[in-house]
C-alpha cells in the first residue's frame, strides 16, 4: 500500500526564483496513470506475482513446482477456449450490431431480442444450458459446448460494441457517402465500418480479458482448462491452498498481459494518422 | 409519402425543377410549398433566417430528406419518385456540406477517389490522376497524401468540393460551405466556388456571403418560415427587395 501511495503522489513544481506563483485552476481533474513509472500499478502487480511465482517453487518446491508442472496443458486450454470463442463472438458481434442498427423491422428485432435474452441469462446457466439441457438434442462434446455458449454470450455483448461503435461515427459521414452515389452498403462498407473498428478495438480487448476470466467456468463442463486442472491436482492432494494461489496467479499474470496489450494498441490508435 | 405519377415532366431546358415541395416533421412544416426552377449553368444563392426550411430544401434535390409533398426532377429524372434509381441521381448531384465530412479514415486522395471506383468503377489509376488533376484545381496537390484532420477548416472544404467534383456532376449543392469556416479561411472557399461558377457549372448554395452573390449569382431566393418568400436577381433582392419580411431579414445581416 505504501508502494502504491508514492506512485500516485503529484507534486507541484516548486515556484521558480522565489517569485510568487500565481495557481491557476485546482490542477487535473484525473491524475495521470504515472504508466512511465517503474512503481506503477501495472509493474507492481505483474511483477509482484510473477517473482511469486518464481520463488514458491524455489523455496518451497514441494507442492508448487509439483503444481507448476501439472497445469500448463490447463493454460493452452484456457486459450484455445478463448481465442476460438473471441474470433465467433466478434462475428456474431458484428452481424448483431449491423442488425441493431438495420431499417429492416424484422431483422432489427431479431438483434435486439438477441442481445436482450442473452445478456439477460447468467453465463453459467448458458453453459448448463447448452450441455446439460440441449445436450439431448445436440450431443455436443465439452469443448464445443463451452465455445459455443462463450461465442453465443459475448456475441450479444459484442453486438452492442458493434452498435455503439457504429452509431458514434457521425451521421454526416453516412450522408456523404450516399450523397456520393453509394449504396448504403457501401457506405457502411466502406466509409462507416472502417472507421468504427477504430473506434471499438480498446472496448474490445477488455471483452477479450472478461472472457479469458469468465473461460474459467467452463471447468464445469469437463473441460480441462486452467481451474479445473487445479481442482483435478487438490482433489487428490487436498493442497487447496497452494494449487488456487498457483492459479490466481497465472490468471492474473494473463490478464495483466492483455490489459497491457490493448493499452498499447490504444495508443497506437491515438496516433495513428498524425504522423 | 404517395407520389403522383401523373405529374407532367418539367420543360426539357430545366436542370434543377421544384414543384410544391413540402416537408413536415411530425408537426412541423420545415418547406411549404416550394417551388422553383434553375437553368443549366445558372447558379441559385438561397438565403434566409435559420430555422425557414433552406437546408431541407436543399437536402431534398439529392433525397436526403424525403419530401412529404410535391415532386423534384433533376433534368427529366424524378428525385421524389420512391421507385427512381436515387443513386443514378446522386452521382450527378455533388453535394458539398456545412461541415465537410470528409471520410477520417482516408487521405486526401482517397477521399476523393473511393466514389469514383466504388460507383463508376473506375480503376485506380484513372481516379488517382483525376485526384490530382481536381487537387491541382483547388490549390491542394501538396496535401495529396495528408488525413483531413491536419487540414484547416478551409482546405478541408476545398477537398469536400474536389470530392465532388470526382463524380463529374451535372448540379452543385452547396449547403453552407463557408459558415464554419474562421473568417480568413472563407475567401479561398468562395475564390473555387466562383471559379466553378465561371466555368458554367448549375449551383445551388445555401449561404450568406453578399460578396459571391452578387459576383456569381443569377438569382437569389429568399425563404423565411418555409416558404419561398422572393424570387429575383441579386440587385433586385438585396437593393430594392419587394417584400417586408426580405427587407427586415436583409437589415439583420447587413
Amino acid at each position: 500500500m505504501a508502494l502504491l501511495k508514492s506512485d500516485t503522489k503529484n507534486e507541484p513544481a516548486s515556484p521558480r526564483g522565489g517569485k510568487v506563483k500565481i495557481d491557476v485552476g485546482d490542477g487535473q481533474l484525473i491524475p495521470d496513470r504515472a504508466d512511465g513509472s517503474i512503481l506503477s500499478a501495472w509493474n507492481i502487480a505483474f511483477f509482484g506475482a510473477l517473482s511469486l511465482l518464481v520463488i514458491l517453487p524455489v523455496v518451497k518446491p514441494d507442492p508448487y513446482l509439483r503444481i507448476i508442472r501439472f497445469i500448463p496443458d490447463g493454460v493452452l486450454v484456457t486459450f484455445q477456449v478463448t481465442v476460438t470463442s473471441i474470433l465467433f463472438s466478434v462475428v456474431i458481434g458484428l452481424f448483431t450490431g449491423l442488425g441493431r442498427i438495420s431499417r429492416i423491422a424484422f431483422i432489427n428485432r431479431l438483434a435486439t431480442v438477441y442481445v436482450e435474452v442473452i445478456r439477460g441469462i447468467p453465463l453459467l446457466v448458458q453453459l448448463f444450458y447448452i450441455y446439460f439441457a440441449l445436450g439431448g438434442f445436440l450431443q455436443l462434446p465439452p469443448m464445443a459446448s463451452a465455445i459455443t455458449a462463450m461465442s453465443i454470450c459475448y456475441g450479444a455483448y459484442m453486438g452492442e460494441i458493434f452498435r455503439a461503435g457504429l452509431q458514434s461515427v457521425p451521421r454526416g459521414q453516412f450522408e456523404a457517402a450516399l450523397a456520393l452515389g453509394l449504396s448504403r452498403r457501401q457506405a457502411i462498407r466502406k466509409v462507416i465500418l472502417p472507421q468504427t473498428i477504430r473506434i471499438i478495438l480498446p472496448p474490445i480487448g477488455n471483452e477479450f480479458i472478461a472472457m479469458l476470466k469468465d473461460s474459467s467456468l467452463v471447468s464445469i463442463l469437463a473441460v480441462s482448462d486452467l481451474l479445473r486442472r487445479a481442482r483435478e491436482y487438490s482433489s487428490v492432494t487436498f493442497q487447496y491452498f497452494e494449487a488456487f494461489t498457483i492459479v490466481a496467479l497465472v490468471y492474473l499474470l494473463l490478464t495483466l498481459f492483455f490489459s497491457r496489450l490493448v493499452g498499447m494498441l490504444e495508443e497506437r490508435m491515438d496516433t495513428r494518422g498524425k504522423k | 409519402m404517395a407520389k403522383n405519377n401523373n405529374q407532367p415532366l418539367p420543360p426539357t431546358d430545366n436542370r434543377v425543377t421544384i414543384r410544391n415541395a413540402t416537408k413536415r416533421f411530425g408537426s412541423l412544416e420545415a418547406v411549404k410549398n416550394a417551388s422553383l426552377e434553375v437553368k443549366p449553368g445558372e447558379v441559385v444563392l438561397i438565403i434566409g433566417p435559420s430555422g425557414s426550411g433552406k437546408s431541407t430544401l436543399l437536402r431534398s434535390i439529392n433525397r436526403l430528406e424525403n419530401l412529404s409533398k410535391g415532386d423534384i426532377w433533376i433534368d427529366q429524372d424524378s428525385v421524389t419518385e420512391q421507385d427512381s434509381d436515387i443513386r443514378k441521381i446522386r452521382e450527378e448531384v455533388g453535394m458539398v456540406f456545412q461541415n465537410f465530412h470528409l471520410f477520417q479514415h482516408l487521405s486526401v486522395t482517397e477521399n476523393i477517389t473511393l466514389a469514383p471506383m466504388t460507383v463508376k468503377k473506375m480503376s485506380k489509376a484513372d481516379a488517382v490522376t483525376e485526384a490530382n488533376r481536381l487537387l491541382k484545381r483547388v490549390g491542394l496537390l501538396e496535401k495529396a497524401d495528408v488525413y483531413p484532420d491536419q487540414l484547416s477548416g478551409g482546405q478541408q472544404q476545398r477537398v469536400a468540393i474536389a470530392r465532388a467534383l470526382a463524380m463529374n456532376p451535372k448540379v452543385m449543392l452547396f449547403d453552407e460551405p463557408t459558415s464554419a469556416l474562421d473568417p480568413e479561411m472563407v475567401k479561398e472557399v468562395l475564390d473555387v466556388m466562383l471559379d466553378l461558377a465561371k466555368e458554367g457549372m448549375t449551383m445551388l448554395v445555401v449561404s450568406h456571403e453578399m460578396g459571391f452573390a452578387r459576383a456569381a449569382a443569377d438569382k437569389v431566393v429568399f425563404m423565411d418560415e418555409g416558404q419561398i418568400v422572393e424570387i429575383g436577381t441579386p440587385e433586385d433582392i438585396f437593393d430594392r427587395p419587394s417584400s417586408e419580411r426580405t427587407k427586415k431579414f436583409l437589415q439583420h445581416i447587413l
